[in-house]
């Protein structure tokens, strides 16, 4: 099998309310795959659906073959996320929150002891491992957040607005890890992001805006079909409307970008 | 395999904050040690017990299930901060089965009450109350019922509460009405009628009862039924709990 997401159908309605409305796609093994959409177009409802922690409406949803609904615990076994708020004990220090999680998703203690000070140091935290989290600023929480998604060698990196409160070096050192995860071992990557610059970093993209997938395709496909040099003027189109973003982020993405 | 092993886990993560958090482990003593030696030697001279038993040895197991109740339904509330402060996520997306997340949080706040009510129990050469290592184990048995009984509670009303706001009453029209009707300050056997009714139909009374007797040997009712409803309320109350944690998306 190729697919890692595997998705038709999928509805989830809140009350009267639509979050997600019969979308239907699939990612493949070591894709990057972006949700692009402003804020409250149904990514996260999506994500929570595709990690199980949200049942729903209806449709059908497959992640590594197991359906997210039937078989969640294996589903859970295949995946790491980062979600977009924080979801640390404050009250444990960083190294804690790292074994716990290694404990939770069955690491041998010898992978843990080789793990941990591995992410611990791609995210530049080793030194203040010791520290409990609620001494962290806002961006270290972020990176410990994100050592922790990558702890347990996860198959499928769900990423939730990954680059929120990132300074540009860590981001690169990130995306440069999880870059070479990929490589070494066929990590795919399902992401949500409302920045264009992010955007182009997938290798396919779709746009969702309402619940609904209005486009999807790779980022210059999506700009050549729609006549535009950048996937904000292709968003613009396609929604009738502009989407939120930060400036002054390109000079990472043109990292991204190099061949 | 895998289930005992996240049960494990989480009773650890409990047990560290517990260590982590000193200062709270003396200030949730105060308000026990006020009771048990305030209130405890104030009413002594007023007090007539069974076998000659003051006021304050009267109260000492009521005092020690009141530390036990208060942890347990503490830690076990504890989940909706967890949830709004992002960590349930973190475990509801492990790889570990939903019934596990619910005893391992059992667990784990009973076992931090117990602890609470040893610091207690060790005060009974204080109180006059005599010690055999019998009546200790027996005692930390009956805490750990009871303990495990009002953390499935715990979990419960916390399953169904999703922010801190209902907090406080839970404690004013739940935790607080079970800590005084359950006879842990005054004898059941002297009431009017609709009080006798009332404490009767608090779990916890079978609970002070069951602490009373391996304690002080005095009984409301026989030690069968104090452990039969113990038991019984725990079991009923963890089922509910899991059923919950499934329900929940």
């Amino acid at each position: 099998m190729d697919t890692i997401i595997e998705v038709k159908n999928l509805t989830r309605k809140f009350n009267a309310f639509t979050a997600v409305d019969s979308v239907s796609f699939s990612v493949k093994k070591g894709e990057i795959f972006g949700f692009l959409g402003p804020n409250g177009a149904g990514k996260t409802t999506t994500i929570n659906m595709l990690c199980t922690l949200l049942r729903p409406t209806s449709g059908e949803a497959f992640v590594s073959c197991c359906d997210v609904v039937k078989e969640p615990n294996r589903v859970r076994s295949e995946i790491g996320i980062i979600f977009q708020d924080p979801s640390l004990d404050d009250r444990l220090t960083a190294e804690d929150n790292l074994r716990f999680h290694g404990y939770l998703y069955h690491l041998s203690s010898r992978d843990i002891d080789r793990r941990v000070p591995e992410v611990l140091n791609l995210v530049e935290l080793y030194d203040r491992r010791k520290e409990f989290v609620r001494k962290y600023s806002g961006g270290m929480k972020r990176r410990l957040e994100i050592a922790r998604g990558l702890l347990h060698q996860p198959k499928l990196l769900f990423l939730d607005e990954p680059t929120l409160g990132l300074d540009p070096q860590t981001r690169v050192h990130i995306w440069e890890y999880i870059l070479k995860m990929r490589q070494e071992h066929g990590l795919s990557i399902f992401m949500t992001t409302h920045y264009m610059q992010e955007a182009e970093v997938c290798d396919r993209i779709a746009i969702i805006d309402h619940g609904k997938i209005v486009d999807l395709d790779s980022p210059s496909a999506l700009k050549a079909k729609y006549g535009e040099t950048s996937l904000e003027g292709v968003f613009l189109k396609v929604t009738g409307r502009e989407i939120r973003q930060q400036a002054g982020e390109s000079s990472w993405v043109q990292w991204m970008r190099r061949p | 395999m895998g289930d005992l092993w996240a049960i494990y886990i989480l009773w650890l993560r409990d047990l560290k904050r517990y260590w982590y958090d000193k200062p709270r482990i003396l200030a949730s003593l105060g308000q026990p040690l006020l009771f048990l030696f305030v209130l405890g030697t104030a009413l002594s001279p007023s007090f007539k017990g069974p076998m000659n038993i003051n006021f304050s040895e009267f109260i000492f197991p009521g005092i020690i299930t009141m530390t036990v109740l208060f942890t347990s339904i503490f830690s076990a509330i504890s989940i909706v901060w967890d949830r709004e402060f992002g960590f349930l996520k973190e475990v509801l997306v492990a790889p570990i089965s939903r019934w596990s997340i619910v005893v391992g949080k059992a667990l784990g706040g009973s076992t931090v009450a117990v602890i609470q009510g040893c610091l207690m129990l060790a005060l009974a050469p204080l109180v006059g109350v005599k010690l055999t290592p019998l009546i200790v184990v027996s005692t930390v048995l009956g805490m750990f019922l009871i303990a495990l009984a009002v953390s499935a509670l715990g979990i419960v009303i916390a399953a169904r509460m999703k922010e801190m706001e209902g907090f406080q009453m839970v404690v004013n029209f739940l935790i607080m009405p079970l800590f005084f009707l359950s006879g842990a300050l005054f004898p059941l056997d002297r009431l009017p009628e609709w009080l006798a009714v009332l404490t009767r139909l608090d779990p916890l009374t079978y609970g002070v009862d069951l602490l009373r007797g391996f304690m002080l040997k005095i009984n409301a009712f026989p030690m069968i039924l104090n452990f039969s409803v113990i038991v019984g309320f725990c079991l009923v109350m963890m089922a509910i709990a899991v059923f919950e944690f499934n329900l929940a998306e």
